[in-house]
């Protein structure tokens, strides 16, 4: 389980994150919503320690995560970060092959085990043909498909996953959300972030709703993702949600 | 893979080519009687020149290219940047302004190469120091540090040379800022050669690390890399070897920041082939355009000189393709 309490984290003197207890079990898909800026990015990257908490404690199976080393860490928990560019030109198959040597050490040597494992998750994302393109060269969907294959070659207990499908097309965002489904099917604790409700619906067994730096809802996604508290989440008037969730269902009604 | 061992193969033919390349040329027929009798035992002149002139120079140009060209694509990797060269940290800076000062006090070589070792080591050191006093230790704060404090020494390395001898100091310095092998000695290359030939085995060895630190420090820290630690021991390895090569030839310039380029275009960006393609095509490079500074003209030329001078065309030549691998 991951557990932290009364979390404090951010930039040079200000706090992003405001005192945010949460915990992650195994066996369980947490979404965390908020608006822009609300801190969902600074707090996933603290719970792994990316970047350092200001206060408060985090817990990693009942060790201190400020107490395990960097390999420790990354046995325990794979994180996702937003797709982004490169400066080198590696490979896709360099990419992936970094969650997987991932806490083995400085001088870590790929065996035939670690070929068999990427390929294998390169070809679970349908990307087995690009394993050799230059990641620099994907579109941004198959940047980011690369770096969630990357967080499951790391093949950790826990995964935290910043928007996962913000760049994916509407095909791959339905394969991600039953891929996060089978993550939890096979005991994992997932934290993912994403700007969709839907998204949470349809996979979170729970949800937490952020807004400048703070929760205001945990629960399941019928209890916190109530009309009122999305309107409230995302400052829309209540008229203008309905308006777009109204838009939706009759997106699909037979023609 | 095979382009590796090929190119291991051409590095080892062209060290035996250049022992014999040189003034003190037998015919072909007698060279080879004197080196036969030379493996048997027997002293000749070429043996001599061979043994005392030409391997410490040698062995001295294939350490130099793969010191460079190894720390070189290290920075790189480091600092996320294909423009970095083992100059970022302000170390052959301050290395070059050590060599000129031991050169104005008047010392002995060993002096000037001790002073010119001290100052490079002590240029980084201010440089990690600057970067700490800021705080954020970040990898643009560190990089603006090295940028002032190689200003800095290059300031005074002009100072030097404003206060120097101009009939005698002067010059002096002014040669060995351009760059030659031709002050090498067996002794120091002894002494010099084999913890250059180490770090930059030891960078090679990092590659895969190398590999995860360019990700950025954030996302290598969640792949699980001890991400400060090994930052300060990359730093300490391409410093010594950028350090060291001043000491033993002054100023060769372009070879840190153009070999990686070249390498990363024939082997891709991985680092774990980057780092010896940079070592081997490195040592090459020099060694060759050594042997050009050695023996093309009655005089000897500058060879930190030649090799800006032929690797800035081949770069322009082949600018196109590498910024292909840049990704924007």
């Amino acid at each position: 389980m991951i557990e932290a309490e009364n979390l404090y984290a951010g930039y040079a003197g200000h706090s992003v994150v405001k005192g945010v207890s949460l915990r992650v079990t195994p066996g369980e898909t947490v979404a965390l919503l908020g608006p822009n800026g609300c801190g969902k990015t600074t707090l996933l990257k603290a719970l792994c320690a990316a970047h350092p908490a200001h206060s408060g404690s985090i817990h990693v199976d009942g060790d201190d995560l400020g107490g395990l080393s960097a390999p420790e860490r990354a046995r325990r928990i794979a994180y996702v970060p937003q797709q982004h560019r490169l400066v080198f030109a590696y490979s896709v198959l360099d990419v992936v092959m970094m969650g997987r040597l991932a806490g083995r050490g400085l001088i870590a040597r790929p065996t035939p085990a670690d070929f068999a494992a990427v390929h294998a998750v390169l070809t679970r994302f349908g990307l087995h043909d690009l394993a050799a393109r230059s990641y620099a060269a994907l579109s941004g969907g198959q940047r980011q498909q690369v770096l969630i294959a990357r967080a499951l070659a790391q093949d950790a207990p826990y995964l935290l996953l910043d928007e996962p499908a913000s760049s994916l097309d509407y095909g791959n965002q339905l394969r991600l959300l039953d891929l996060l489904a089978q993550l939890r099917g096979g005991g994992r604790g997932v934290l993912f972030t994403t700007h969709h409700p839907d998204h949470a619906f349809a996979v979170a067994t729970r949800v937490v709703l952020m807004q400048g730096g703070r929760f205001i809802a945990q629960g399941t996604p019928a209890q916190c993702m109530r009309r009122e508290q999305l309107a409230q989440l995302y400052a829309l008037p209540a008229d203008q949600l309905d308006r777009a969730v109204r838009a939706r269902r009759w997106a699909q009604q037979p023609a | 893979m095979k382009t590796m061992w090929t190119l291991s193969a051409l590095l080892l033919v062209a060290v035996m080519l250049s022992l014999l390349l040189g003034r003190y040329q037998p015919s072909p027929l007698e060279a080879a009687l004197r080196l036969w009798q030379g493996i048997e035992g027997k002293p000749s002149e070429l043996w001599t020149v061979i043994e005392t002139l030409r391997l410490p120079r040698v062995i001295a140009a294939v350490s130099i290219g793969a010191a460079l060209a190894a720390s070189g694509a290290a920075y790189q990797s480091l600092f996320r940047n294909p423009l970095a060269s083992p100059e970022v940290l302000g170390g052959l800076a301050g290395a070059a302004f050590g060599a000129a000062l031991g050169i104005l006090l008047g010392h002995a070589l060993w002096q000037v190469q001790l002073a010119s070792f001290v100052f490079g080591l002590l240029a980084v050191g201010l440089t990690l120091l600057l970067a700490r006093l800021v705080g954020q230790g970040g990898i643009v704060v560190l990089l603006l540090a090295g940028l002032i404090t190689g200003a800095f020494f290059t300031a005074l390395l002009s100072a030097a040379k404003y206060v120097a001898d101009p009939y005698d100091k002067l010059p002096a310095i002014t040669y060995w800022l351009m760059g030659t092998l031709s002050s090498v000695d067996a002794h120091r290359v002894w002494l010099t050669a084999p913890p250059m030939l180490a770090a930059t085995a030891a960078l090679m060895a990092l590659g895969h690390a190398l590999n995860v630190l360019s990700m950025g420090d954030e996302e290598a820290t969640t792949l699980g890399m001890p991400v400060r630690p090994l930052r300060l021991l990359v730093i300490a390895l391409a410093t010594l070897l950028g350090t060291l090569s001043v000491v033993l030839a002054g100023m060769i310039a372009w070879v840190g920041l153009l070999i990686p380029q070249i390498a990363r275009l024939i082997w891709g960006a991985d680092n774990r082939r980057v780092l010896p393609a940079c070592a081997l095509l490195g040592a090459l490079y020099v060694l060759l355009l050594d042997d050009i500074a050695r023996t093309a003209l009655p005089v000897e030329l500058p060879l930190g000189v030649l090799t800006a001078l032929v690797g800035l065309p081949v770069f322009g030549a082949v600018l196109r393709r590498v910024a292909v691998g840049w990704s924007e």
